[in-house]
């Protein structure tokens, strides 16, 4: 800050400046006060009211929250799912992916084949995806059944079987694996050569390699993986919704009411109960307060990814 | 940012340490064995990826009576499930509707997100590091979370309920996640070329328009492909604002009704997914550099 006061001229010019700040800005802070702040704002009024979108709301206090966090009895499944995905869907979403990254960089001959076979199932809108999926694995004629069944290997009942359906549901992420395919392959290029050929001079076998030189060079880009990959998680909606109405052989029409969660609540997630209380059963109110809880959970994993940076931040300054 | 490729490094010469014949032969005969090895599992690992696309082709083109059955290939070949697909009610209407979302969504993302991108990579203010945290803040943000006033707003004071325009119209105020890797890419052009534009004489409209505009080319088209592909995949916001009111289904809502219209035809319903998704796949290998281009773009650091 200059300590005298600023000419008259500059400080037009900084206003200016600062206009021309806000007139380039104006779409985002338009969108981000309109269909963000608003929003968020009236979710947490209506999660103290009881609105059932016909009457006027009527303010109950607490109600909703108790409601919720203590009685209603799908909140510890949905949460328990959300959990659940979030930690083996994760992991093993990473951990495949950086196996399918670099085998990529190993292949040699056909190596764009290959590439693209890996690439293209990430590309399958969710819902063509799950329905392929709950065809190819239905219990009944599905084609992976009948080839366990000619070789012998008894063959779970799938999206059909409270034990089996979250695993399917991991299987259906493991298929579309592409995104993290390629941005391991592009980190693991990366990695300097000459590096690996020091190592080996050293002695490093395979996995000396991997462990110190490898990893070290792709941390960031595996901390980047896992927080997107629980933000996304948290988020997980289509498929689980998808899988478990199209396996629960419900019939679906305009108007029909399913509650999601087929089977035995078994793929029910938190962004569906959120659907179900506010748009099926009109209980805004609680509908609201579950809302603001995974709003909690994606702003803690924010924060985080914001302190790690994950290279999100990067570059800032 | 770093520039990374597709295409696999050629792997450095191996320099054998000596020039003895059999040490070199074992050197050989190890490299073969990994290469079979390598191959081996590519060649698994492919059957994972693409046989569901096989079994899903095969079964969409079965009668109606195999398709019932467990049998894997196609006694008779029924390409006219196809055009069954296309004559059910409604099917076209879903198509014209994915387009007229994903293709307004998209240009009207873009259009938004440019600016603010630019201004957010490029411009020095106060507050711009908030900026950014709300940002990406409301990119982590699931949709689910401010559903229900948007809903309620759409639905009651504007009226829209039952159309996509709750959906399209907010693509006009900025996309969180577009701006965020526009920005990302906007950061990697040299200061240099803004300067010189301004030395000439250039405003900053100018400027963005003139010079910076051409050389996002590849940025615009990465975040462009990946808003087209939200929209084409997005399942939850066509469920609820368009739901109530069929004529504004998309494809990837309409799908699993049509599962159920027809129950037991998996035939049909195998020919209507890759009907869904050919058009994603179509895009993605005419568009490839752009879109893998993006993909990196999201896990590089600047």
């Amino acid at each position: 800050m200059a300590t005298t006061t600023p000419a008259p001229a500059l400080r037009r010019k900084r206003t200016r400046a600062r206009l021309r700040t806000l007139g380039f800005l104006s779409p985002w802070l338009i969108g981000f006060s309109v269909f963000f702040g608003y929003p968020l704002i009236a979710t947490v009024y209506f999660s103290f009211m009881h609105y059932n979108q016909i009457r006027p709301p009527a303010f109950v206090g607490l109600r909703n929250w108790r409601y919720v966090l203590t009685q209603m009895p799908l909140f510890g499944p949905a949460l328990w799912n959300t959990l659940w995905l979030v930690v083996v869907m994760v992991a093993l979403r990473v951990v495949f992916g950086l196996g399918i990254g670099m085998l990529v960089t190993k292949i040699k001959s056909g190596a764009g084949f290959f590439r693209t076979a890996f690439y293209v199932p990430y590309l399958a809108p969710p819902v063509a995806a799950t329905v392929a999926f709950v065809f190819l694995l239905n219990p009944g004629t599905g084609p992976v059944n009948e080839i366990l069944g000619a070789v012998g290997i008894p063959a779970p009942s799938w999206f059909n079987d409270p034990d089996w359906a979250k695993p399917s549901l991991v299987m259906l992420s493991l298929w579309g694996i592409g995104d993290l395919m390629v941005i391991f392959m592009a980190s693991l290029l990366d990695v300097p050569k000459e590096q690996y050929e020091a190592a080996e001079l050293d002695g490093a076998g395979a996995w000396g390699k991997f462990r110190y030189v490898t990893w070290p060079s792709i941390t960031p880009i595996v901390m980047f993986a896992v927080v997107t990959g629980v933000v996304q998680t948290m988020q997980y909606y289509t498929q689980a919704l998808v899988a478990g109405k199209l396996a629960s052989g419900v019939s679906i029409g305009p108007g029909t009411v399913i509650q999601p969660g087929y089977p035995d609540h078994a793929t029910l997630t938190v962004p569906q109960l959120v659907y179900s209380l506010g748009f099926q059963n009109f209980n805004t109110g609680a509908a609201c307060v579950l809302s603001l809880v995974l709003f909690a959970l994606a702003m803690a994993v924010t924060t985080l990814l914001m302190r790690k940076r994950a290279g999100l931040l990067a570059a800032e300054d | 940012m770093t520039t990374t490729t597709l295409t696999t490094r050629p792997a450095p010469a191996r320099t054998g340490a000596t020039g003895d014949p059999a040490a070199r032969a074992r050197a050989r005969r190890s490299r073969l064995l990994h290469w079979i090895a390598v191959h081996t599992v590519a060649v698994a690992a492919a059957l994972f990826f693409l046989l569901p696309f096989v079994f899903v082709f095969l079964t969409s083109v079965m009668s109606d009576n195999q398709a019932m059955s467990g049998e894997l290939w196609p006694h008779e070949w029924h390409w006219s499930n196809y055009l069954t697909v296309f004559r059910t009610p409604g099917f076209l209407d879903w198509w014209k509707n994915s387009l007229l979302y994903a293709g307004l969504g998209t240009l009207l993302t873009v259009c938004s997100a440019v600016p603010v991108a630019y201004a957010l990579a490029k411009f020095r203010f106060r507050g711009r590091r908030t900026a950014m945290i709300l940002v990406i803040s409301t990119m982590m943000l699931p949709p689910q979370v401010i559903v229900i006033p948007m809903y309620l707003v759409w639905a009651q004071q504007l009226h829209l309920a039952g159309s996509l325009w709750p959906l399209i119209i907010p693509m006009a105020f900025g996309d969180a996640y577009s701006i965020f890797l526009l920005r990302q890419f906007l950061l990697t052009i040299p200061q240099e070329y803004l300067e010189s534009a301004k030395v000439d004489g250039c405003g900053e409209l100018r400027t963005l328009l003139r010079i910076v505009v051409p050389m996002a080319r590849p940025g615009i088209a990465a975040i462009a492909l990946f808003q087209f592909f939200y929209c084409w995949n997005d399942y939850f916001g066509p469920q609820i604002y368009a739901a109530q009111n069929p004529a504004s289904w998309t494809l990837s809502y309409g799908l699993e009704s049509f599962k159920s219209a027809h129950s037991v035809n998996w035939n049909l319903t195998m020919a209507a997914t890759l009907l869904v998704m050919a058009p994603v796949i179509i895009v993605f290998f005419l568009a490839q550099k752009a879109f893998v281009e993006g993909v990196t773009l999201t896990g590089v650091k600047g």
